[in-house]
């Protein structure tokens, strides 16, 4: 593979005829498409079908982490971020782990939120709402 | 790749650059990851206002319906067709951009043209879904749909939907604003002159990860 400097320092990668990115590229969007149309699927069978609120919860789950690696072969494929530099991607990648207290800090603090008003403040409008209709069970209970 | 040379350079030893970036590609990088977080602050506080609700409307229910499909029940049909849309279109930049590497200008202006194409067709449809939204009653501090239990909603919903959806068609907005004019750049013949076509890379950058917002929004509004 040949380069070309830039600035005297830089180089810049210059794919050399017939090597196998393009190949890369359709594996990519063949995978990219199989995940959407399964979570497409799972989306479908929740909404077609009464399950248990564990059994949502769980597939909810199942649709967030397909998403995560979506979101992982965009990142890594179509950006190149996997072909970089190890320092520079782990600069891109370190300063996200806060988003990992930033989730659970928020919405933990929402989960609160509803108990502490439903407990003190009578009047606010999430216990008339629970008034309105008090049996809370069966598959609604997830992130609904 | 430069890759394969970097497993045994001392890439601080000084007189290289350590990334082996160049300026506006790092700084590209850069940018992406402050706009990551304003991204995730706005979709956390859907979440954390989500959590709060006893409940909240069913999306299946909001987004039902399909252009000239009248009053037909079509969940997610529509939604699938956007993401469908912006995966194709990335896959289409993805392609200018590997043309880049090949210095092939021709094949360069085709594919970003299809980007474009791509870019367009997506905020078609957006356009569609808030219109119809609107004609529906929904809009900012107003929302007519019900909670999945059967209680009066608040406005929320529709808060968060036309502030975060709005925010990721912005994005798309300039982004195709600015895929035009490095199309346009490219077409004269700027980069060929340059020697190389990082500009492609770096709005190729920009504009997958717009992608890659829709994958959350995607997520987060219509699937859970």
């Amino acid at each position: 593979m040949e380069h070309q400097t830039f600035g005297g320092e830089v180089t810049i990668p210059h794919a050399a005829p017939g090597d196998d990115s393009k190949k890369r590229i359709w594996k990519t969007t063949i995978i990219l498409s199989v995940i959407t149309i399964f979570e497409l699927g799972i989306g479908y069978l929740l909404m077609f079908t009464d399950f248990s609120s564990t059994v949502v919860m769980v597939l909810k789950g199942t649709v967030i982490i397909l998403s995560l690696a979506k979101a992982f072969y965009i990142v890594s494929i179509f950006m190149h971020l996997g072909d970089e530099i190890r320092n520079m991607t782990m600069t891109i990648i370190v300063p996200l782990l806060l988003f990992v207290w930033f989730i659970i800090a928020f919405l933990a603090d929402g989960v609160s939120w509803k108990n502490l008003r439903n407990e003190y403040s009578p009047n606010d409008p999430v216990k008339y709402e629970q008034k309105a209709e008090p049996v809370q069970e069966g598959h609604e209970g997830g992130l609904k | 790749m430069a890759h394969a040379a970097a497993a045994n350079t001392k890439w601080w030893s000084g007189g290289k650059s350590p990334f082996n970036v160049e300026y506006g590609k790092l700084m590209m990088w850069y940018f992406l990851m402050s706009d990551t977080f304003t991204f995730g602050a706005l979709l956390i506080s859907y979440g954390t206002v989500r959590m709060s609700s006893i409940s909240w409307p069913d999306p299946n229910v909001v987004f039902k319906s399909f252009p000239l499909a009248g009053h037909a029940n079509l969940p997610l049909v529509f939604v699938s067709l956007m993401t469908f849309i912006l995966i194709v279109s990335s896959v289409t930049m993805v392609l200018a951009v590997h043309e880049g590497h090949h210095g092939n200008r021709k094949g360069v202006i085709k594919w970003m043209i299809w980007t474009i194409i791509g870019g367009f067709a997506f905020l078609g449809c957006q356009a569609w879904e808030w219109n119809h939204l609107y004609h529906e009653g929904a809009w900012w501090g107003r929302n007519p749909f019900p909670n999945t239990d059967g209680t009066l909603a608040g406005a929320n919903f529709a808060n968060f939907f036309f502030t975060i959806t709005g925010f990721h068609g912005f994005h798309v907005f300039s982004g195709v604003i600015i895929n035009i004019i490095v199309t346009i750049m490219a077409w004269k013949g700027v980069f060929e002159r340059r020697g190389h076509y990082l500009m492609i890379e770096k709005i190729g950058l920009y504009w997958h990860f717009v992608d890659l917002v829709w994958v959350f929004v995607f997520l987060f509004f219509y699937l859970v």
